[in-house]
């Protein structure tokens, strides 16, 4: 009786298996990020092509789309006011959910020809295949993010807002220097906590939040004097969600340019050219215009902190 | 007077030849294990190195500019956790011992602690962590009582010794109880009472015996403590998270993981050695 | 039988666990300096009866007296009576997580409270007349058996109890280590040691013993010096129950 035989089938099998697992697992998968269409700009519109894009590459029927005949776009969940309204992306109310309409609209897509998915923030930037054509989600465009995933042209100029509560030592604050001793908070991810870093510079670190519904319980706790946040979103905060609320003034994030935000896109997809002229001529027939007049105007008056 | 060593035995031809053949084998175990080691790993490396996504992945996940950028923010907010995890564990041992001994000890009319000692174990675990911190951080100071601190380290350190001092309760509750009655009976026979023997005599054995869970639940402690984040602390995982959202890029997130690590390796070699010793004292006999 | 007042008197002694009597009316004295030794076979009640001595149960019915004390009323200090009365058992003895000097010390430092310094000098002393001064630095899981039992006595001499109980303390062990640890009690006892002693060692009985008493179903049954036991019994069953030990002797 060999006793060898049945222990060598047993090493050859224990050697080739786990290769053949790992080559079956990690059959190349058709990858479309090709080559990118070359832009390392610094400027805040990270796009594809510098010349607008020809008529028919815009047609309808003729876009580079995630899924064929739909438009899909994609938003966290939950969905804040006044970018969506009832965290419900379909209704079109709110300012970002009119925006990706009208979007939609002037790339030829009726209403029911757009699909809403839910991708939380922090996967909206993982790399490989992204499932969703441009992701909508106050987000910033900055040159170090624009390195990761291509950004649209901006549609909306975004100023940081503070809120404290009526009756906080903070409350009548005039500059920004009067917050060097608050302590302050803001959601992780946004420009609104680099704004407390990089423009109040408060002696206390910053408090940072999953969302802006944890950073709000903790200020009416007690737990931080004061939050930040874009405008339009501090609005909504103290004219509805906390009564109590103070909104305290607007400041801009300085480094010469204004923050914009940007429709998300993957690396290199060629659709962000398509967007971006259909953004401009949103923007030259005034349909921008109305919907920030119609969901962000009462933005106008807040007094600026400097 | 000494005996004297008897002289070395001398192996036989047949012996010779047996330990040689065995000694072959060996080598040729040696062999295959080392060769079929080398080939999955770098055949791994190589499937990975040569996908078509590795280089966005590469980019991503192990950008070393990136990793050395955010590498003393990740570091100093380490600072954070080590904190939260030494001043919680100290609390946590305090509480899981009183839970425990209220549980075992035999002393009749305690029954109403004991009723309540259980509960608490059984919410204490049957909570998820995450919920508690939730809880605890906004829920407590939303209630604006008197002299309970509002300060989010201490609301953290407290709603990770609840969390914790459940399954920690119930690891030593088993340690002691492993506890042979006889040394309980050796203890009480020499006139110590019982929370003498419990102290001297059983608890320091029963501590020895379950150590390993204990510094398991420990390391896995020190995981939790991210889970501050969520009532607003900055800590190292959310300092990755600070900056991986900053910078759309993931290798943040790597650099914490490395650092978690770090903290958990000698602990986890520490374990090992105490492990061993503990079985060679506790059940080495005649 | 002498008038003095015995060191320990136990009357009437009974004991159930659960719908089992163990011991069923024991009555038993012991004078001091006595040496008595218990037999009987196994769950004829002997481990439960040196227990109930001292105080580890706690007795249905009857009395147990120390030295005319009772110490079966519930307001007595069971701790106090413990540090009087020394116990051994038949194994796991020891406190593995301390060395030898260790065990032997802890209960003089804590119910004492003598020094450091002294407990182990006293320690030293009594582990030398065991023959094991040149081990008290290592832990029990390091000795033979029959050391460690050896430690064990000493450990328990170590408090200076007025009464010592054995509960067949060599019967763990490797026939080859008994002799040494019987050897020890010997020594207590020509030291005048008081001990009541189960066991099974009817031969070590015979020498050592003043008085042998038989423990048969939970009452004793019999008692009298080794010589009469052993070799005269009076009842059938005490015959039957030496027969089976002078077979397995041969």
């Amino acid at each position: 009786m060999d006793l060898r035989s049945p222990r060598r089938c047993a090493v050859i099998t224990s050697l080739l298996t786990p290769l053949i697992l790992l080559a079956a697992a990690c059959a190349p998968a058709d990858d479309t990020t090709a080559t990118s269409s070359g832009s390392t700009s610094q400027s805040p519109s990270a796009t594809g092509s510098d010349e607008p894009p020809a008529e028919d590459e815009c047609a309808t029927g003729s876009l580079p789309l995630y899924e064929d005949g739909t438009l899909t776009i994609a938003t966290d969940s939950p969905a804040f006011e006044p970018w969506f309204v009832d965290d419900d992306p379909t209704n079109g109310e709110g300012y970002e959910s009119a925006v990706a309409y009208a979007v939609a609209d002037e790339l030829g897509f009726s209403d029911d020809e757009v699909t809403w998915v839910t991708v939380p923030f922090n996967s909206s930037y993982q790399p490989g295949t992204k499932k969703f054509d441009f992701d909508i989600n106050q987000i910033s465009i900055t040159a170090k993010r624009a390195e990761a995933v291509t950004f649209s042209d901006g549609y909306y100029s975004a100023s940081q807002a503070l809120i404290t509560l009526k009756d906080s030592a903070y409350a009548g604050a005039t500059s920004l220097a009067d917050f060097k001793d608050a302590k302050i908070g803001a959601q992780v991810g946004t420009t609104s906590l680099d704004a407390i870093t990089n423009e109040i510079a408060p002696d206390q670190q910053p408090f940072v939040y999953d969302d802006t519904n944890n950073a709000k319980q903790a200020l009416l706790n007690g737990q931080v004097d004061a939050i930040v946040s874009d405008l339009p979103t501090a609005f909504y905060i103290t004219a509805v969600e906390i009564p109590q609320g103070q909104l305290v003034g607007q400041f801009q994030v300085t480094s010469g340019e204004t923050e914009q935000f940007g429709l998300l896109f993957e690396k290199g997809n060629p659709l962000v050219d398509c967007v971006n002229a259909a953004l401009a001529q949103l923007q030259q027939d005034g349909t921008i215009a109305a919907i920030e007049k119609r969901w962000l105007s009462n933005v106008v008056d807040v007094p600026e902190l400097d | 007077m000494a005996v004297p060593s008897p002289p070395a035995h001398v192996r036989s031809a047949r012996q010779v030849e047996r330990d040689a053949w065995r000694r072959s084998r060996a080598r040729r175990r040696t062999l295959i294990a080392a060769v079929s080691t080398v080939v999955v790993l770098v055949g791994t490396a190589w499937l990975v190195v040569t996908s078509p996504g590795w280089e966005r992945v590469r980019d991503t996940f192990f950008d070393l500019d990136e990793a050395r950028a955010v590498a003393p923010d990740i570091i100093r907010a380490f600072w954070m956790n080590i904190k939260l995890f030494t001043v919680a564990e100290v609390a946590i041992l305090v509480l899981a011992l009183g839970v425990a001994v209220i549980r075992v000890i035999p002393v009749a009319g305690l029954a109403p602690l004991k009723l309540v000692a259980v509960v608490y174990t059984d919410v204490a675990r049957g909570t998820p962590t995450l919920l508690v911190v939730f809880l605890v951080g906004f829920g407590v100071p939303a209630l604006r009582l008197q002299g309970v601190p509002i300060d989010l380290f201490w609301l953290g350190v407290i709603a990770l010794t609840f969390s914790y001092g459940g399954y920690v309760a119930e690891v030593l509750r088993a340690g002691i109880a492993s506890i042979h009655p006889s040394q309980w009976a050796s203890g009480r026979s020499l006139g110590l009472s019982y929370g003498q023997t419990f102290r001297h005599v059983v608890l320091p054995q029963a501590v020895r015996r379950v150590m390993p869970p204990l510094i398991n639940d420990f390391v896995s402690l020190q995981k939790d403590t991210a889970l501050v984040a969520l009532i607003g602390l900055v800590e190292a995982l959310r300092t990755a998270q600070i900056n991986s959202s900053r910078d759309f890029d993931y290798t943040p997130y790597v650099v914490a993981a490395l650092g978690f690590i770090a903290l958990t390796v000698p602990l986890a070699r520490a374990t090992d050695h105490l492990a061993l010793r503990a079985v060679r004292r506790e059940q080495g006999s005649t | 039988m002498t008038d003095t007042v015995p060191l320990l008197r136990l009357d009437s002694v009974c004991k159930s666990f659960g719908r089992h009597q163990v011991l069923r009316g024991v009555d038993l004295r012991l004078d001091t300096h006595e040496v008595v030794a218990l037999i009987g076979s196994s769950g004829s009640g002997k481990s439960t009866l040196l227990r109930c001595v001292n105080l580890l149960e706690a007795v249905d019915d009857g009395t147990v007296e120390l030295d005319g004390r009772d110490i079966t009323d519930p307001r007595v200090d069971a701790d106090a009576v413990r540090r009087e009365i020394g116990m051994v058992f038949q194994a796991y003895n020891l406190f593995p997580h301390m060395s030898v000097l260790d065990n032997v010390t802890l209960a003089p430092r804590r119910l004492r409270r003598l020094p450091r310094a002294e407990a182990d000098a006293s320690a030293r002393l009594l582990l030398r007349r065991f023959g094991l001064e040149d081990k008290v630095a290592v832990h029990p899981d390091q000795l033979s058996g029959g050391q460690q039992q050896r430690v064990a006595l000493a450990q328990a001499l170590a408090m200076q109890p007025r009464l010592l109980l054995l509960d067949e303390i060599t019967s763990a062990l490797d026939p080859e280590l008994v002799g040494e640890v019987l050897e020890a009690i010997n020594d207590l006892k020509q030291q005048g040691m008081t001990i009541l002693m189960a066991t099974h060692e009817m031969a070590f009985a015979r020498e050592v013993a003043d008085r042998m008493v038989f423990l048969d179903e939970g009452v004793v049954l019999e008692e009298g010096p080794p010589v009469q036991l052993l070799d005269a019994p009076r009842h059938e069953r005490t015959a039957a129950f030496l027969r089976r030990f002078r077979t397995a002797a041969s």
